[in-house]
């Protein structure tokens, strides 16, 4: 299973050993030190705005009281259902030049105001990234928040810290392995992303790989871009890691009884109008919108190629759904048998494909198929004496092949920790009552881990609907489903027509969204 | 000068649920007073009114003389200078063991903070744990860095909920004199809060039994094992059985075993002083029934307990009542053999007959 990860990256590593060709040298001379810029810049207004919107979230939703704290405390989960690249060509058909905003705008003042920000800028793909990536962090720090209780708190009050004190002092530091986490993950979905940058013509790794490829047909080229990317990937998680060194946070007992910090008038209303202005700008006026613009277009665009984009959306879906969640039981299976070393750094290595961008992952993918379907060609023409043409490449076979490496981390976790709960004990009880086995597969183990793996199923399933570069760039000549017609027609900045198949995704991915609901429900 | 804690008939709420009410005590500089019950009792929300977490819905709690907590209003706990040691210790796990010390000294010098983080880590015996994280102690360690964290600003006034409950039996025993100690060393006043007798009776100078938000005696452990105010308290506190038995006059109660001489206390209403040929309930300890071979009276062994030192024998006495009695253990009697048994009661102990 490991092999399925080390090849990809094997693959684009191996790249640095060919001699540079003319592209790499090109880029390198001419567009790389853009690259690494755009990219340090986007990675840090995004690390520091999903951390600032995200921490305060939560605060306020897991400690204080304020109007609307039930409500806000789940809304504010949303926006994950939303894909990024949808949100930001929302933002741009809104506030572009020609968009109504700047339009009504203009038309109001009577001449062009002039100091209406570029949209298309730096500060625009922060902004829209930050918007679309800090449920992440507030999604876990609000956890720790609730987590850690109010006992900490308490205990600082009664050293003499006021309540603002103790948020600085205790609670913010006690809950830095969660946000931490919180903020990896928006970092990587910002490395990865390639759809949203795209969109803003804001060049980083990923479009400069996109570009490498289909632009240059520069193989070389795109895998040794990958690698530069791969190793900035690790580095920020190698970091990551260090931060955490010797502390150990230990949870607090649930179920006690809590007293909220009561938030008087003003600060209240404060809290409610944060909390209302994030809902509205990253949730309700990108799906009002969108709802508009499929509604304008739906009589006209909707026809039997949206049923093929959205059969073969589903179809691939599906498809990786069941492979990623068959691999991750596997995995698990595996680890569970054999606890040695050997294993756990074999199933850490396979669960690390979610740190990879799709669009390294793609390279890394079609570099050995297109090898394994040469030699395959060769032997077949040998045997058969005539070109039996190319086998695999270009089939569904390597797309599925990437999404499974890339996805078989949001599969495992779930899986694996319902596997946690099916104690050594468990096993011992079922095998001294006569099941062994099949039989104690069927009724016992499969009945504890359906929970865990419908939650894997459903999280695999959107996310593979939603993913953008592997689609683009493995899939078969003419194979497009909901993200590539997305892609094409913002590209073409048809904002109107990408609306219809954004508002198919944004609807399958309400569904994760209410199981994460529900369960943050129940603290 | 005024007491150093005082409460006026507080009440508190939960909502509906009344979790506390009418209770009132005072606690001098000092002094380690304990509120001792059952879970559930409200003892921990009382600590919890004290140190300002929760606020009173009546009544008043006063501080060296100063109101801290009113229906209206309430001090917020970081100005009332009441440390408290919690349940789960609650140390802050991103801190080292010095640091979690150290923590409530922020307004002090970094100097005086060090030294007196150092004199506390001495006090406390944890010296070579300093840079240690909390996780990396055990449980006796984590307790006794909790202790040093909430003792290191000098509060006025130091709360411990259920402080030993999470160790194990041998271990509470041996830290609930050592942090006794500790406390009268710093010459500390304390409130303590446990389910615990024995952890009560090792700390505390004044115990307050508590049933059902109420206390029901405020008093010294040996009074409110020789001399409990109500039925609750004297089943609450050590072992013992009730007797059927008769006022005779003020001094003299009859039982079936014969007449107790003693001054018989707390029968009836205060009103009815004769009290004569009044029914009671006399309250027999384990350690008034004393072993005697000579004895006329005989009962039947119906259950026994070894404990070491002595054997607590359960007994059909002769009436066919039920006793216990606290022998010592060289004196092995077989269940459903007899034994010789004197009364020697010290402290008659009767309440009104409950039932008929």
């Amino acid at each position: 299973m490991a092999l399925l990860v080390l090849i990809p990256v094997g693959t684009v590593a191996s790249s640095f050993l060919v001699p540079a060709d003319d592209v790499w040298r090109h880029l390198a001379e001419t567009t790389l030190p853009g690259l690494l810029a755009n990219t340090f810049w986007l990675a840090l207004g995004v690390a520091g705005g999903t951390v600032s919107l995200g921490v305060g979230l939560a605060w306020l939703t897991a400690v204080c009281e304020f109007p609307g704290r039930r409500f806000f405390s789940w809304a504010l989960l949303l926006p994950l259902a939303i894909p990024a690249y949808v949100t930001a060509f929302v933002a741009l058909g809104l506030l572009d030049y020609t968009g109504p905003v700047q339009t009504a705008l203009r038309a109001w003042l009577g001449t062009d105001p002039g100091w209406f920000p570029d949209v298309r800028s730096r500060g625009g793909v922060i902004t829209v990234m930050v918007l679309a990536f800090y449920p992440y962090v507030y999604l876990l720090a609000r956890n720790a928040f609730l987590t850690q209780g109010r006992r900490s708190l308490e205990a600082a009050q009664s050293l003499g810290l006021t309540p603002r004190q103790g948020f600085l002092r205790v609670a913010l530091p006690m809950a830095r392995p969660w946000i931490a986490g919180g903020t990896m993950l928006a970092l990587m979905e910002t490395l990865s992303d390639f759809g949203t940058v795209a969109v803003f013509n804001y060049d980083t790794f990923t479009t400069a790989i996109y570009k490498a490829w289909f632009g240059m047909f520069s193989l070389t080229a795109a895998s040794q871009l990958a690698t530069l990317l791969v190793v900035i990937v690790l580095a920020t998680m190698l970091v990551e890691q260090r931060f955490r060194s010797r502390m150990r946070y230990a949870e607090a007992r649930q179920g006690q009884h809590m007293r909220r910090i009561a938030l008087s008038g003003g600060h209240a209303w404060l809290a409610a109008a944060l909390a209302s202005a994030t809902l509205f700008l990253s949730f309700l006026l990108p799906v009002t919108q969108l709802a508009i613009w499929a509604g304008g277009v739906f009589s006209q665009d909707f026809d039997r190629r949206y049923l093929e984009f959205f059969g073969h959306s589903l179809l691939l879906s599906l498809l990786a759904t069941l492979l990623v969640c068959g691999f991750a039981l596997l995995v698990t299976y595996a680890a569970r048998r054999h606890g040695d070393a050997l294993t756990r750094v074999a199933v850490r290595v396979a669960t690390i494909g979610y740190a990879l961008p799709g669009a390294v992952l793609a390279v890394g993918v079609f570099i050995p198929v297109a090898w394994l379907d040469n030699r395959l060609a060769d032997l077949a023409a040998a045997f058969l004496d005539s070109g039996s043409g190319l086998l695999l490449q270009g089939t569904l076979l390597a797309v599925l092949a990437a999404y499974t490496t890339r996805f078989l981390a949001v599969g495992h976790s779930p899986i694996d920790s319902a596997m946690q709960r099916i104690t050594g004990s468990i096993d011992e009880a079922a095998r001294g009552l006569g099941l062994s086995g099949w039989a104690m597969l069927r009724r016992v183990h499969l009945p504890m881990l359906r929970g865990g793996i419908f939650t894997a199923a459903a999280l695999v399933f959107v996310d593979v609907m939603k993913e953008m570069p592997i689609t683009l760039m493995t899939r078969p000549f003419g194979w497009d489903t909901l993200a590539v017609r997305i892609f094409e027609m913002t590209s073409e900045g048809a904002w109107e027509q990408a609306a219809l198949p954004a508002v198919a995704l944004v609807l399958a991915g309400l569904l994760p969204i209410m199981l994460l609901v529900r369960q943050t429900e129940r603290h | 000068m005024p007491p150093l804690l005082e409460i006026r008939g507080i009440h508190h709420r939960y909502g509906e649920q009344k979790a506390v009410r009418q209770l009132s005590l005072t606690l001098d500089m000092g002094q380690i007073g304990c509120l001792l019950g059952p879970s559930g009792c409200g003892k921990t929300t009382v600590l919890r009114c004290i140190a300002g977490f929760e606020p009173v819905s009546d009544g008043t709690i006063l501080l060296n003389g100063t109101e801290v907590s009113t229906k209206d209003f309430c001090v917020p706990p970081e100005r009332r200078h009441v440390g408290m040691v919690f349940q789960d210790y609650a140390l802050f796990p991103h801190l080292t063991v010095a640091a979690n010390i150290g923590f409530g000294l922020h307004r002090m010098e970094k100097s005086a903070r060090a030294a007196r983080v150092a004199e506390l880590l001495q006090t406390v015996g944890l010296t070579d744990t300093a840079t240690r994280y909390p996780h990396e102690l055990s449980g006796g360690q984590q307790q006794r860095v909790a202790l040093a964290r909430a003792l290191a600003p000098r509060p006025d006034l130091l709360l411990l909920d259920e402080p030993f409950s999470n160790l194990d039996v041998t271990l509470r025993e041996r830290l609930s004199l050592e942090v006794r100690d500790i406390l009268r060393q710093q010459n500390a006043t304390a409130m303590l809060v446990t389910h615990d007798q024995d952890e009560a009776f090792a700390m505390a100078d004044r115990i307050g039994v508590m049933q059902a938000g109420e206390i029901r005696q405020w008093d010294t452990a040996y009074n409110l094992y020789h001399r409990p105010a109500n039925r609750f308290v004297a089943e609450f506190i050590g072992q013992g059985v009730f007797l059927a038995g008769r006022i005779l006059d003020a001094d003299h109660v009859e039982i079936d075993l014969g007449t107790l001489k003693g001054r018989v206390q707390h029968a009836c209403a205060p009103d009815c002083t004769p009290c004569t040929d009044h029914p009671v309930d006399v309250l027999i300890r384990p350690d008034d029934i004393v072993h005697d071979d000579a004895s006329p009276l005989q009962a039947e062994v119906l259950h026994k307990a070894f404990r070491g030192a002595d054997i607590l024998y359960t007994l059909r006495l002769p009436g066919g009542a039920v006793a216990l009695s606290l022998i010592p253990s060289h004196h092995d009697h077989a269940i459903g053999g007899t034994i010789g048994i004197r009364l020697e009661v010290d402290h008659v102990v009767a309440f009104n007959r409950t039932a008929p």
